[in-house]
């Protein structure tokens, strides 16, 4: 057993930690949201150069190989960075589908492309009904020809007003939850019948709704084999809750500092704050909150390529649900100890808070997974 | 003991009852309900519908526009006025100034500014908290230099509610920089047109703006605007913030957003049903009930207690700290409703209006990931929790 990083990891680790020092301080971030799209393909140039779009592919599609444990140290500092551009939507959830059921056609169309930087993708899955039923799709995808028409309505599409291309989950047969009888379809967002409506999200990134009114894709567009997309739909879901829990980690992380940073320097009844122990005990249970969300992210993390569907699943959820409570906790503490600034945009911490909460609204909520966890029986088998 | 109210207290909330079912407008009502932002007219037009009918002031002194009522009464109004929901009456005038000018100012003073203070003529703001004095209020900075029957104020105010709209500002300021920083603390009222006020927004992490920072550099404020005596502000504060603690349990209003979570976790499906239907997401709507009626009976025995006394009590901090966990508790809940719509940025960035544009998901869903963030003040204002806490340490177990 060992948890340690790896010399390479190490290094990969440090070069992140220091594009985010060089590039994104908070004024910067605040420009950046400003910028088409809500983030900076300056920024997004520099991703590339480190070799960070690339990170999870294979060497012949410009990648290096890594796995969650790179993907974990990449989203930690995006955490810690607060940083906007669509890495998450891009290399994990659209690369994760190409990377585990597209063809080498595809792949080598895509992938490259992606590790280059030129090229972003959302993916249009979730639809108004399915709350967090990964299974609940009622777009269709009808055969046509070699080719297939879809028609539906994707939500809350994250980064998905500047992606160039999508995938697209859609229903070739069954009911509308049904996991039997899915598709995943390559779809470019200029195509004849799409239409994107972009808008801003409450933590300063962006989304869309994605409306796909007869829309034609050739055969070779299909990740997987149409009809069986769902265990991949499960496969990247995991990678990417395993991502946010590493986000959140990141962010949760800076919360902390941020505020006994504040608690030694803020006075009041001409002591500092830091000294009031009701407040050293609250920054204390941040401590305990943290290092329990961070053992759970790493949990994620070293289970996200496990391929017993069962295991792999029960601890995702319990990560989830930890980085979920451990987030809300550690995000109203810090509001609180920072007083009135806490509550302003002028100040970090409230960004982070506000992130935060949003990843534990991705991907089903602290409660959802609690729930998934009861009815699976447990972490703990029964005597 | 015995629970019950008398049949004269249960006539007297029915008419309650029925006077908001009357006259509170259905405009103000819905975006209370939604939980929308105010704009000003609506908190103008609301206090002077309140004041037609007698009511703007109830606890004032009946020669001011009091009612007289008992305090058994005032909590019924004020019950009733929340779960209708009605907007409250700002607080700045009716709840803070008034009572202070009742207690401690001239004939001038109060003949000149309660009526307009009943009829929000006057829109008033609280300027008290200062970048450096927060929990500790009394090391404010601002300063006031007598001089020709004039005082010049210079410094600055911050988190200033609702400044933006406010036509008056009363302050702390500091008269005598010698004394201990309590005794030298001058409570002032300032026009808030006066040369030299700036007053700037601080937006919030809800994106709204209620709170601004004030400066004052070389106002001129006539002597005449002096509250009671000079160096005796601090008295004066602190009998106003005795007052503001009242009605700071907001159960009533607790109750009309706990009837908002039922009917949304009615309309939001979660797994083809209902999520009101998941036993799980009730037992947590229940527990959040039991505490607030466990808040309620706390908040009717400190009322029948002050029935029969007339002394701030300090279980008031008590309704303080679980009035506010439990208003952000219903907001966390509603969160988990609105669940993946929470996303979307869907409320306008600037003043009270609302959002134009096609909703994305549930067209409530907007205003509820705001309101979230936005009610994080409540354990932080009006003397945060910790303060609260501290106040319950020192005076009821004497540590
Ligand atoms: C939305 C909003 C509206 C407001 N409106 C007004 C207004 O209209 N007018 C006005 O004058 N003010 C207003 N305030 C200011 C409010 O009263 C102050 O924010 C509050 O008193 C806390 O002060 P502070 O923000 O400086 O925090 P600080 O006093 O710096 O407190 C920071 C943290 O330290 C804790 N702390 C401080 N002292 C102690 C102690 N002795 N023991 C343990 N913990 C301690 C606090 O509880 C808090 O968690 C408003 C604030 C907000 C957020």
């Amino acid at each position: 057993m060992d948890f340690a990083l790896n010399d390479e990891q190490r290094l990969l680790q440090h070069s992140v930690e220091r594009l985010f020092a060089d590039r994104y301080p908070f004024d910067a971030r605040k420009r950046y949201t400003q910028e088409p799209g809500g983030w900076s393909r300056e920024v997004w140039r520099q991703y590339a150069e480190l070799g960070l779009l690339g990170l999870p592919f294979a060497e012949q599609h410009g990648g290096i190989g890594g796995g969650a444990v790179e993907t974990m140290i990449v989203m930690e500092q995006i955490g810690r960075a607060l940083a906007l551009e669509p890495y998450l939507a891009t290399v994990v959830l659209a690369g994760g589908l190409l990377q585990l059921g597209g063809d080498k056609k595809l792949q080598a169309e895509i992938l490259p492309k992606i590790a280059g930087g030129a090229l972003t993708v959302g993916f249009a899955h979730t639809e108004r009904q399915a709350r967090y039923d990964l299974a609940e799709v009622v777009a269709t995808a009808r055969r046509d020809g070699a080719g297939f028409v879809l028609d539906g309505a994707k939500s809350l599409v994250l980064q998905g007003d500047s992606a160039k291309k999508f995938i697209v989950s859609a229903r070739l047969s069954g009911q509308h939850n049904d996991q039997v009888g899915l598709g995943l379809f390559v779809v470019d967002a200029g195509a004849a019948g799409v239409t994107i409506r972009g808008y801003g999200t409450v933590d300063g990134q962006r989304a869309a709704e994605i409306q796909l009114s007869g829309v034609r894709v050739e055969a070779g567009a299909a990740i997987g084999e149409p009809g069986n997309a769902y265990p991949l739909i499960e496969r990247v879901a995991d990678q990417a809750m395993a991502a946010l829990c590493a986000e959140a980690v990141g962010a949760m992380a800076a919360m902390q500092e941020t505020t006994v940073d504040y608690m030694k320097t803020r006075k009041q009844f001409g002591l500092t704050i830091g000294s009031f122990q009701a407040l050293q005990h609250r920054a204390a249970e941040m401590v305990v909150a943290l290092e329990q969300a961070r053992s759970m992210a790493m949990l994620a993390t070293m289970m996200a390529a496990t391929d017993d569907a069962r295991e792999r699943r029960q601890a995702i959820s319990a990560a989830k649900v930890q980085i979920g409570r451990s987030g809300r906790s550690i995000g109203q503490a810090a509001i609180q100890i920072h007083g009135g600034i806490g509550m302003t945009m002028e100040a970090k911490v409230g960004h982070y808070f506000k992130r935060v909460t949003m990843i534990d609204t991705m991907f089903g909520d602290a409660d959802y997974h609690l729930g998934l966890i009861a009815a699976g029986g447990g972490l703990i088998s029964a005597a | 003991m015995d629970l019950r109210f008398t049949p004269e207290e249960t006539a007297f909330r029915d008419e309650v009852r029925l006077f908001m079912k009357e006259k509170l407008p259905a405009t103000i009502r819905t975006k209370l309900i939604e939980g929308h932002r105010l704009g000003k007219d609506d908190l103008v037009t609301w206090q002077r519908i309140l004041n037609a009918r007698g009511w703007a002031v109830p606890h004032w002194p009946k020669e001011w526009g009091g009612t007289g009522w008992s305090a058994v009464q005032m909590y019924l109004f004020r019950d009733e006025m929340q779960q209708a929901p009605a907007p409250e009456p700002l607080p700045f005038g009716t709840n803070m100034l008034g009572p202070v000018l009742i207690a401690f100012g001239n004939e001038a003073q109060k003949k000149r500014f309660l009526p307009r203070i009943a009829n929000l003529d006057d829109w008033w703001c609280q300027g008290f908290s200062e970048p450096g004095a927060g929990s500790d209020l009394a090391s404010l900075k601002t300063s006031a230099k007598r001089a020709n029957g004039h005082y010049i104020v210079n410094g600055q105010k911050t988190w200033t509610t609702l400044a933006q709209f406010a036509d008056w500002i009363f302050c702390l300021v500091r008269t005598d920089s010698a004394a201990k920083k309590q005794e030298g603390i001058s409570f002032l009222l300032i026009d808030m047109k006066s040369p030299g006020i700036t007053v700037r927004p601080i937006q919030t992490i809800d994106g709204g703006h209620e709170v601004n920072e004030v400066f004052f550099d070389d106002v001129k404020v006539p002597a005449e605007n002096l509250v009671g005596e000079e160096n005796k502000g601090w008295n004066y504060a602190k009998f106003l913030l005795g007052n503001e603690r009242t009605g700071i349990a907001r159960v009533g209003a607790s109750k009309a957003r706990i009837r908002r979570l039922k009917e949304l976790a009615a309309l939001e499906q979660a797994g083809g049903k209902p999520l009101i239907a998941d036993e799980r997401f009730r037992a947590k709507i229940a527990a959040a009930e039991v505490e607030l009626k466990a808040l309620e009976m706390t908040e009717l025995r400190v009322v029948a207690a002050r029935a029969r006394s007339n002394k701030p009590d300090p279980a008031s901090s008590i309704l303080k700290i679980k009035g506010s966990e439990i208003q952000q508790l219903i907001t966390e809940l509603l969160l988990e409703v609105v669940g993946p719509y929470a996303l979307p940025d869907q409320t306008p960035h600037n003043e009270s209006d609302r959002w134009n544009e096609p909703p994305v998901g549930p067209e409530w869903a907007g205003p509820l990931a705001p309101q979230y963030f936005n009610y994080r003040k409540t354990t932080i204002y009006g003397g945060s929790n910790e303060i609260q806490k501290n106040i319950i340490c020192k005076a009821i177990l004497g540590l």
